[in-house]
């Protein structure tokens, strides 16, 4: 039993971003992977093992893209920590591999060279070296390794060339190097410079220039970086993106709600009439499902991130939006989780670990439930459709199309607002600089492009069912217990705690206009903002709202509700914290209750500001 | 000026259009550049994504508002930046190149 004699290796791969490191890492472990948090810090972990020829288990580590040891983000600490040995919770790495883009080696081979001093034996792996040959560029591999005191090997991860080399180098370097002394240190400026003219002299030693080298991308981006085209097809990018979240996914969509529809209605057929019955039926079951209906939105939003990010194109999409976003006092990059926020702030919050900096980045969590998420599309349907008379207006405007663009423009202008607030008050330190590399372009691989999406989602399944659950069922027990009382002549809700509540807020909720039925149906809305629109069913007893009670809904609501009541309940849905889930992704993805409190009270303070002024403005209207 | 040692020959990178190019001459933040950062922490950070002295700058393109950030060539890869920072690295004037 060779497997038993022979000690498992820890291999942790190292290297600048977009270098193919993660494909590499793909290629080394295939589907033997674990995404999951470093402790304590919200930075992905991914771990994978492969089992080498000679039997033994080899763990490899993805550690996030670094230009230098000296650590300037969350990701950057996690890298040097890990690399020092320093990490909380984890063994240091036996081997290191420095994953370099063969084509682009001047920033890795000082980032070699700091390796170097760590001691650790390292493996230098010269990843798409297909398209460093295609280019004519002639590396002396043997010179080079000579000076940089590491084995190299060169790979295509895409093409899972050169992987079987690289184990057995590494596995080599574990048996037979033992590390040496640490003598790394934070390089001062003056120690950068030396070492990049030492980087510097060995490119000129041991690599000669590309005979062709890529033309693309200067072409590519004359197009896609045009101050004016360049705007142009972004916006057609993202116009696609949204036609996909909103017109592919309805399919995937109805077939979940169908499916738990169904399983609900088949454990009603096998549980006796009650409160295990309505316990499963309507808090699990219908909890569950109300938040994983979102789930092919939310796919195909990481689908396209995945996508611009592997060809390259996000960088530049940070880059034409980074005077726009920083006007906000937000990055360039936070541009894409805010505009995967208008699907779900679930994924935006999620995308957001794309900033380095730690008060962008949280900036950008606090507004990201502000953007209209698809869940307020039913509410807002509901309460134009009911409220708001089907018009033409200056000819050609539709009026109920006109008031749901001003409610997603209402969003998107009060979180850019309320960015700039936090960047102006709070933290008030000036903004963070703006600099990165934009990587070559390349096409995605589209096994890459699945595997991460697959993560992505599964990631987001697993938080469905840790954090999100347990928060629906205490909605579902709010809304269940006590029970009616015999003879009850109001709907069950009523005599809930969740009736009880909506009764005690009610007198608070009276100078914006809402009666006692919306109070009410603000409780369950808490577990996602649609399930508004079935609660609101539930007080005025109507069954179900999606088919006949639909409309029954809208004409009792026409009926019963003034339009300044209308209109200053669709202000509260722009801007009320009525997502559990969300605040329990901010939770986790801020590693505490600070931000999900702050999240939820300055939120509730904007609904109830932005309700009280619509809501008097339109009685001053002569509406009320 | 805030920086009293700067060779009145050097042009900033910070006022180079798109099409022009040159040498770093000196990566030196003063005051104004450095924003949240230290002087020091904004040129280690330069350095380290390869604005170094003696590299090779081209201005490629430029954001459509406020001709903000940058994309610059530099050596052989691209970098975006913000013209903030840019105004840090000082290119070697013409006579002297």
């Amino acid at each position: 039993m060779t497997a038993a004699v022979l000690a498992p290796a820890r291999v942790a791969l190292v290297g600048n971003p977009n270098t193919g490191k993660t494909a590499l890492f793909n290629a080394l472990t295939g589907a033997r992977q674990k995404v999951a948090n470093y402790a304590g810090v919200t930075v992905e972990r991914k771990t994978g093992v492969l089992t080498s020829p000679s039997g033994r288990i080899i763990n490899v580590i993805d550690l996030p893209g670094t230009y230098s040891l000296r650590a300037r983000s969350p990701d950057e600490v996690v890298t040097r920590d890990a690399v020092l040995g320093q990490l909380e919770g984890e063994t240091p790495p036996d081997v290191i591999v420095c994953v370099a883009d063969a084509t682009n080696l001047r920033l890795v081979l000082r980032l070699a060279l700091e390796l170097k001093q760590v001691g650790r034996p390292f493996v230098l792996a010269l990843n798409m070296y297909d398209i460093a040959q295609r280019q004519g560029l002639r590396i002396d591999l043997e010179g080079l390794s000579r000076e940089i005191g590491a084995p190299i090997v060169t790979t295509v991860a895409t093409r899972k060339r050169g992987i079987a080399e690289l184990v057995a180098q590494a596995e080599g370097l574990a048996d037979t190097i033992a590390p040496t002394e640490n003598v790394w240190h934070e390089p001062s400026a003056a120690e950068l410079r030396h070492a990049h003219s030492e980087a510097q002299r060995i490119l000129k030693a041991y690599v000669r220039p590309p005979e062709r080298p890529d033309t693309w991308t200067g072409r590519i981006d004359a197009l896609l970086l045009h101050p004016v085209a360049g705007l142009l097809i972004l916006s057609a990018i993202l116009f696609v993106m949204f036609q996909a979240v909103f017109a592919w996914a309805a399919p995937a969509m109805d077939g979940i709600e169908a499916f738990f529809g169904w399983l609900g209605g088949l454990v009603a057929l096998v549980t006796p009439d009650g409160l295990l019955r309505s316990l499963i039926v309507d808090g699990l079951i219908g909890g569950v499902g109300s938040v994983l209906v979102f789930l092919p939105q939310i796919a195909i939003v990481f689908l396209f991130i995945l996508i611009l990010e592997d060809t390259g194109y996000m960088a530049r999409a940070a880059f034409l939006m980074d005077r726009l976003m920083g006007a906000a006092g937000l990055h360039g990059r936070a541009f894409i989780p805010l505009l995967s926020s208008h699907a779900c702030a679930i994924p935006g919050v999620m995308a957001a670990r794309v900033i380095d900096q730690k008060h962008d980045r949280l900036t950008t969590i606090l507004i990201a439930p502000l953007m209209t998420c698809s869940a307020r599309i039913p509410v807002y349907t509901l309460i134009i459709g009911a409220m708001i008379p089907e018009r033409t207006v200056a000819g050609f405007l539709n009026l109920q199309g006109l008031v749901m663009f001003g409610l997603y423009a209402s969003g998107i202008v009060s979180g850019l607002i309320v960015a700039f607030v936090i960047r102006k008050v709070f933290w008030r330190s000036a903004s963070e600089p703006f600099m990165m590399e934009l990587p070559t372009y390349k096409l995605p691989d589209a096994q890459n492009v699945l595997r991460n999406l697959w993560q992505k989602v599964w990631v987001f399944i697993e938080r469905a069912g840790r954090i999100i659950l347990p928060l629906m069922v205490l909605v579902w027990v709010l809304s269940t217990f006590p029970y009616p009382p015999e003879g009850a002549t109001q709907p069950a809700i009523d005599y809930s705690f969740a009736g009880m509540i909506g009764h005690a807020i009610q007198p608070l909720l009276a100078p914006i206009g809402f009666n006692w039925q919306m109070s009410i149906a603000l409780i369950p809305g808490m577990a996602a903002r649609e399930v508004a629109v079935a609660a609101l069913g539930t007080v005025y007893a109507v069954g179900d709202v999606e088919g006949a009670g639909g409309a029954a809904l809208s004409s009792i609501i026409a009926a019963q509700w003034s339009l300044a009541t209308g209109l200053s309940f669709l202000a509260w849905y722009v801007f009320a914290p009525q997502c559990v889930a969300t605040l329990g992704v901010v939770k986790r993805e801020t590693n505490g209750w600070l931000w999900p409190t702050v999240m939820f009270f300055y939120m509730f303070a904007l609904a109830y500001l932005a309700s009280l002024a619509t809501y008097w403005s339109a009685v001053a209207m002569g509406w009320g | 000026m805030s920086c009293p040692d700067r060779n009145p020959a050097n042009r900033l990178l910070s006022d180079f259009h798109p099409g022009q190019r040159g040498v770093i001459a000196r990566v030196h933040p003063h005051e104004d550049a450095r924003g949240a950062l230290t002087a020091e922490e904004l040129e280690r950070r330069l350095l380290e994504l390869g604005f170094v002295e003696g590299a090779s700058v081209e201005v490629l393109h430029e954001g459509a508002f406020g001709r903000d950030p940058m994309a610059i060539r530099l050596d052989d890869m691209r970098v975006a930046l913000r013209r903030r920072e840019a105004s840090a690295i000082e290119i070697v004037s013409e006579a002297a190149a």
